[in-house]
C-alpha cells in the first residue's frame, strides 16, 4: 500500500494512468498560507504605572538579518485612549492597521450621535484583535504577529497581549519576542505585581522603559536606535513621541573585549 | 509529490518534508476539582507560560458560569478560552429557549458535543466542570480533549495532573489505606470530606506541585460552590 496520505482515495496509477490535474484545475499541492514572516518588527515593550501605561517599539523593519526599512511606525493609535503595538510580520501589521482604521471609521459614525457613549475602549479593540488572531490561526492562515494593546479604561490602566496563535494574557508589564527575555526582568524589578503599579509614577516608569530600550538595542541584533514611545495617561491623554533615540549608551566595555577583533590578544 | 510530515515519515525519505505552522502551544498550569457531600471546588494556579517564559503571574483560568457551574479548560490557553466562551454562549441560549436552569449533568453532555464537534481539529485542553447535581450533592465531571467524559469524586488536570492525581487517590478515595490493626486486610472506609479539609488538601496539592513542576506556581485560586452560591479564595504560591 502507498502510505502517503495524499495518495489515499485516488484512482491507482497502474489501472488508470496518472491523474490529470488539469481536469479539476486542482493544484498538485495543498493550498499554502503564510508559513513564515518576511519583513519583521522586533520587540514591543510596555508597563503600567499609577496613572496609565507606556508602550514602546523601535522603527525597524528587518528582512532576515538585513536592516531593510528604518522608518516603520509600529505603534498604532486607535480611538482616544488606545495604542496597539505590533511586532512580527510587517505586511500582516499593515493589514491589521487597515482593519483597525475601518473599525474606527465605522465607530465614528456611531459615536457622532451617541455622545461618545460607544467610544472605542482598549478592551473593545483587544477583544476584536484577539478574535481575528484566533480565527486566522484556526484557518491555519495566521497573521504572524505578537500584539500588545495598551490604554486607559474607566480611569484604570489596561494592558493585554495576543499572538499569532490567539493566546492572550495580561500582566502589569508585558513584552513581545526578545523583549520578553531581556526587558521584562528589568521592568518587573519595578512592578512585580498589580499592587506595585500604584507605587510607580510616569517619570519612573518612563525611565525604566528607556533603559529597557537601551538594553534591547545593545543585545538585539534586529533592533534600531530610533524608536517610538506611547504614553496613555488619565490626565494627559494619549501622546506618541516619535523619532526618539537610544541615549547615554556606554561602550566602555568594548575596548576590553579580546579575541574577536583584529587585536593580537 | 510533496507531503506533510506524517506518521509514515520514515517511508517517505526521498520526499522533502514540509514544515507547517503549528496551531497549538502549551501554556502550562494545572487544575483540580473535588466534590464533597454538599459542595464542590474547582481550583487552578494562576501562572501562564510558554516554554520557559512566565507570561503572567495572575491569569485566572477557572470561571464561574450561570446556575453555579464552574468550568476550567487547561492546556492550550487560546482553545481553553474559546471553549469556555462557547459554553457560556450555549448556556445563554439554553436559558432563552427553555427558561430553566441548566443542570450540571446537561452541561457536561453539552460540553462533550462542543469538544467532539472539533474531533478532527481538537481543542487541546483538559476540561473539568464542577457544581451541584439535582440532589444537591457535589459533582465533578472531567473531559479529554475530544469529549470523552465521566463523573468523578475528584480529578486533577493540566501540567501537574500526574503529580497531583495519585495524591488525590490516596487522600480523597483512601486508596491503599488500611485499618491499622487489620494487617492490610480491611480497607479504610471512604467518607465525605468537609470544605475546610478539602481546601487544605487542595493547598497541599498545589504547593507540592509548585515545588516539582516549573509551569505551576505564582498563585492559587479556588472557587467553591455550595447551595448558597459561589465563593472565591486566593492563596499565594512560590514565584520561582
Amino acid at each position: 500500500m502507498n502510505h502517503d496520505p495524499f495518495a489515499w482515495g485516488r484512482p491507482s496509477d497502474e489501472h488508470y494512468g496518472a491523474y490529470n490535474h488539469a481536469i479539476a484545475q486542482a493544484s498538485n499541492n495543498p493550498k499554502m498560507n503564510t508559513q513564515n514572516p518576511i519583513i519583521t518588527g522586533t520587540s514591543v515593550i510596555s508597563i503600567k504605572y499609577n496613572n496609565g501605561v507606556i508602550v514602546a517599539a523601535d522603527n525597524l523593519g528587518a528582512y532576515g538579518s538585513l536592516l531593510r526599512f528604518t522608518n516603520e511606525e509600529r505603534l498604532i493609535k486607535v480611538g482616544p485612549n488606545t495604542v496597539v503595538g505590533v511586532s512580527g510580520d510587517i505586511s500582516d501589521m499593515q493589514y491589521i492597521q487597515h482593519l483597525l482604521d475601518e473599525m474606527e471609521i465605522e465607530n465614528n459614525y456611531d459615536s457622532a450621535y451617541a455622545d461618545n457613549e460607544e467610544q472605542l475602549k482598549p478592551s473593545f479593540v483587544f477583544e476584536y484583535l484577539s478574535s481575528v488572531m484566533y480565527q486566522r490561526r484556526s484557518k491555519l492562515d495566521p497573521l504572524w504577529n505578537a500584539i500588545i494593546v495598551g490604554g486607559t479604561e474607566d480611569g484604570k490602566p489596561f494592558l493585554r497581549y495576543v499572538n499569532l496563535l490567539g493566546v492572550t494574557y495580561s500582566s502589569p508589564t508585558l513584552a513581545t519576542g526578545f523583549g520578553a527575555h531581556l526587558a521584562l526582568p528589568l521592568l518587573r524589578k519595578l512592578v512585580d505585581t498589580e499592587k506595585d503599579v500604584e507605587k510607580v509614577n510616569l517619570d519612573v516608569a518612563k525611565k525604566a522603559i528607556l533603559e529597557a530600550m537601551k538594553i534591547l538595542y545593545y543585545r538585539d541584533a534586529r533592533s534600531s536606535r530610533k524608536f517610538s514611545l506611547a504614553i496613555i495617561d488619565n490626565e494627559l491623554g494619549l501622546n506618541i513621541e516619535k523619532d526618539l533615540q537610544v541615549e547615554n549608551m556606554s561602550w566602555e566595555f568594548a575596548k576590553d573585549i579580546r579575541g574577536y577583533g583584529t587585536q593580537k590578544v | 509529490m510533496a507531503t506533510t510530515a506524517s506518521e509514515y515519515g520514515n517511508e517517505l525519505s526521498k520526499v522533502p518534508i514540509q514544515h507547517q505552522f503549528n496551531p497549538y502551544s502549551d501554556n502550562g498550569g494545572t487544575i483540580l476539582g473535588i466534590a464533597g457531600e454538599d459542595f464542590a471546588v474547582l481550583a487552578g494556579d494562576t501562572r501562564h507560560t510558554t516554554d520557559y517564559s512566565i507570561n503572567s503571574r495572575y491569569e485566572p483560568k477557572v470561571f464561574e458560569c450561570e446556575d453555579n457551574i464552574l468550568i476550567s479548560a487547561n492546556g492550550f490557553a487560546a482553545d481553553g478560552e474559546a471553549l469556555v466562551k462557547r459554553f457560556k454562549n450555549s448556556q445563554m441560549w439554553y436559558h432563552f429557549n427553555h427558561n430553566k436552569k441548566l443542570t450540571i449533568k446537561s452541561a457536561a453532555r453539552n460540553i462533550q458535543h462542543l469538544l467532539y464537534g472539533k474531533r478532527m481539529f481538537p481543542y487541546y485542553v483538559h476540561t473539568i466542570i464542577a457544581g451541584l447535581d439535582e440532589e444537591g450533592k457535589g459533582a465533578v465531571y472531567s473531559f479529554d480533549p475530544v469529549g470523552s467524559y465521566e463523573r468523578e469524586q475528584c480529578r486533577a488536570g493540566g501540567s501537574a495532573a500526574s503529580l497531583i492525581m495519585p495524591f488525590l487517590d490516596n487522600q480523597v478515595n483512601l486508596k491503599n489505606q488500611y485499618e491499622p490493626d487489620s494487617n492490610g486486610t480491611k480497607r479504610k472506609e471512604v467518607k465525605y470530606l468537609g470544605v475546610e479539609e478539602v481546601i487544605k488538601l487542595v493547598r497541599d496539592a498545589f504547593t507540592s506541585a509548585t515545588e516539582r513542576h516549573i509551569n505551576v506556581g505564582d498563585g492559587l485560586e479556588i472557587l467553591i460552590v455550595t447551595k448558597d452560591g459561589v465563593r472565591k479564595e486566593y492563596f499565594d504560591l512560590k514565584r520561582d
